[in-house]
C-alpha cells in the first residue's frame, strides 16, 4: 500500500503540465511518506526558523487534533441541507476524469457482480443484504457536480444512482442516529454525519457518465456526495452501517479532518 | 493626543494584535504553501523546509488552526480600531497628492520620521492595503473551505478554481507586504521598539 502511496498524488487535466505535475507529486509524496511513517506532525520549516524544537511535538499533535474536533463540531453547524452543490452541463465535464486512491490504478480491485452483496447493519429496522439488481431496481437519478480533493485540485464528473435518503429509508434507519459508516471491498473505510448522508445531493452512485460504474471509479458502488472533499466519498462499498459511535476513516484516522466537506 | 516623548505611540491591544497577527500570519502562510505543494497549479512548489505541517494533513491541521488565531484576532484590532476612532485618525486622511509627495521624499531619503506616532501616506496606504488583503485571503478561504456554504462568496469570487487563484495572489500579495514591512522597520528600528513596549 505504502509503495503506491505517492499515486494518491497531483492528477491534472492540463495535458501539457501532467507529467512535469505527476512528478512533482511524487517527489511531494515521497517527503510525506516519511512523516507519514513518522506518525508526526513535524514542525519543519518552523523549528529551522528557531533552530531548536521550541515546543513538544506530542501535546502539539493533540492540540491540533483537538481543534480538528472543534472544526467538526463548527462544520456540522454551518451545514445546511437545503444549499446544494452547483451542478453542470454534461459539456464541463473534466475527461479523462482523474482516478484517485491510496493504490495505484494497477490495484484497482475488481468486484464480481455475482458474488457482490451489499450488507446493512446497525441502527437500522431491514438488515438484509442488497444485490446490485435490486439497488438498479430503485429510482435513479443523476447529477453533473465538482468533485474536489483534499489536495486542492478539483473536477467534474457525473454520477447517477440511487438518493441515498430514499436508501436509508428504505432500510429503516433510525434516522436520529449520527453517524454512518463505510466498509470497503478495497479496505478503505470511513464514516459520515446523518445530515450529509440525507442531503439531496447525496448519492449511492451505479453510475460514471451514464455507464455502469467501472472498476476505477468504484463499482459496483461508490457514495457520491458534491458537499464533501473525494476521500470522504467511499467506493466499492461493501458495507453500510448506522451508528452514534464515530466510526472514523482510514484517512481521518491519521489526520485529515473528519467532517471533510462544504 | 499629546506628542510629549514619554506618550504612548501604539497602545495596548494594537501591540498584542499585531504580534498575534504576526505569529497567525506565519503559521498560515508556511501550512499553506505545503498544502499548494499538495497539487500545485503553477510550475513550481515550495521547498519543504520553508512548509509547516510535515504532511498534507498536518499542514491542513495548522491552517485550520492558525485560521481562528487570525480571524478572532482580526476583528479584536479591527473593533477595537474602529470602536475608538483610531482607525479614521492614524489613517486618514490619504490623499494622492500626499502619498505622491511622501512616496518622492522616501525615495529621496529625505521622508522626515521625526513624529512616530504619525504614519506618513505611503505607510497607511500599505496598511490600509494589508488589511483589505487579510480580508479578502479569509473570504476567500472560507469559500475553498465551505464551498457549498457560501454560493454568494463563492460566485462573486469566480468559482471554487478561479477562488483558489484569489487566495494564492492574495496569500502572494501579503508576503510581499510582509518583506517591504520589515526591510522598512530594519530601516527605522525605533518603530519596533515603540510596537513592543508601546513608546
Ligand atoms: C515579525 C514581523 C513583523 C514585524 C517586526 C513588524 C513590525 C511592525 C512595526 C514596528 C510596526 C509599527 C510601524 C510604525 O510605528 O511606523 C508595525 C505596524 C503594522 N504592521 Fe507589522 N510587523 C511584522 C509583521 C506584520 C504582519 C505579518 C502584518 C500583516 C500581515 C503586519 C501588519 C502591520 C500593520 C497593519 C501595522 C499598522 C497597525 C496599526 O497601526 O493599526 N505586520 N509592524
Amino acid at each position: 500500500m505504502l509503495k503506491n502511496f505517492s499515486r494518491h498524488f497531483v492528477i491534472s487535466n492540463d495535458v501539457v503540465l501532467k507529467d512535469v505535475r505527476k512528478d512533482i507529486g511524487r517527489y511531494v509524496a515521497d517527503s510525506s511518506r516519511r512523516a507519514f511513517l513518522q506518525r508526526s506532525l513535524t514542525l519543519g520549516g518552523l523549528s529551522l526558523l528557531s533552530g531548536c524544537d521550541i515546543v513538544d511535538e506530542n501535546s502539539v499533535d493533540t492540540a491540533l487534533s483537538t481543534i480538528s474536533r472543534f472544526n467538526d463540531r463548527v462544520q456540522g453547524l454551518l451545514f445546511n441541507p437545503s444549499h446544494l452543490a452547483p451542478t453542470y452541463a454534461d459539456s464541463m465535464i473534466t475527461r479523462p476524469f482523474p482516478f484517485n486512491a491510496f493504490y495505484g490504478e494497477d490495484q484497482v480491485v475488481v468486484v464480481d457482480e455475482a458474488d457482490y452483496q451489499l450488507e446493512v447493519g446497525g441502527m437500522v429496522a431491514d438488515k438484509r443484504t442488497w444485490t446490485v439488481a435490486e439497488l438498479r431496481a430503485m429510482p435513479q437519478i443523476d447529477q453533473v457536480t465538482r468533485h474536489i480533493c483534499v489536495e486542492g485540485w478539483s473536477a467534474i464528473g457525473k454520477w447517477g444512482g440511487v438518493p441515498f435518503a430514499n436508501f436509508l429509508q428504505r432500510v429503516g434507519a433510525d434516522l436520529s442516529a449520527s453517524y454512518i459508516g463505510f466498509k470497503c471491498a478495497d479496505d478503505y473505510y470511513t464514516s459520515i454525519d446523518m445530515a450529509t448522508a440525507l442531503h439531496p445531493q447525496t448519492l449511492l452512485a451505479l453510475t460514471y457518465d451514464g455507464q455502469t460504474l467501472p472498476p476505477k471509479y468504484g463499482f459496483p458502488m461508490k457514495l457520491r456526495m458534491p458537499t464533501k472533499l473525494g476521500y470522504k466519498n467511499p467506493k466499492h462499498i461493501k458495507a453500510i452501517f448506522v451508528t452514534n459511535t464515530n466510526p472514523g476513516g482510514y484517512w481521518e484516522d491519521q489526520g485529515y479532518n473528519w467532517f471533510g466537506g462544504s | 493626543m499629546s506628542k510629549g516623548n514619554n506618550s504612548l505611540i501604539h497602545p495596548v491591544w494594537l501591540r498584542v494584535t499585531h504580534w498575534l497577527n504576526a505569529i497567525a500570519v506565519l503559521l498560515l502562510v508556511m501550512s499553506g504553501w505545503r498544502i499548494y505543494d499538495a497539487a500545485p497549479f503553477f510550475d513550481f512548489v515550495i521547498p519543504k523546509n520553508l512548509t509547516l505541517g510535515g504532511w498534507l494533513g498536518g499542514a491542513i491541521q495548522w491552517h485550520f488552526a492558525a485560521m481562528w488565531l487570525l480571524v478572532c484576532n482580526g476583528l479584536v484590532y479591527l473593533a477595537c480600531n474602529a470602536l475608538s476612532g483610531r482607525l479614521l485618525h492614524k489613517f486618514f486622511p490619504l490623499s494622492p497628492r500626499a502619498l505622491v509627495a511622501d512616496l518622492v521624499s522616501a525615495l529621496t531619503g529625505r521622508l522626515s520620521h521625526a513624529d512616530p506616532s504619525q504614519y506618513n501616506a505611503v505607510q497607511r496606504l500599505a496598511y490600509l492595503f494589508v488589511i483589505a488583503d487579510a480580508v479578502l485571503l479569509v473570504l476567500s478561504g472560507l469559500v475553498l473551505w465551505k464551498s457549498v456554504q457560501f454560493p454568494i462568496l463563492r460566485e462573486l469570487l469566480g468559482g471554487y478554481e478561479a477562488t483558489r487563484r484569489v487566495h494564492f495572489f492574495a496569500m502572494s500579495a501579503l508576503v510581499a507586504f510582509v518583506g517591504v514591512h520589515l526591510v522598512m522597520v530594519a530601516l527605522v528600528p525605533r518603530t519596533l521598539l515603540a510596537m513592543i513596549r508601546g513608546r
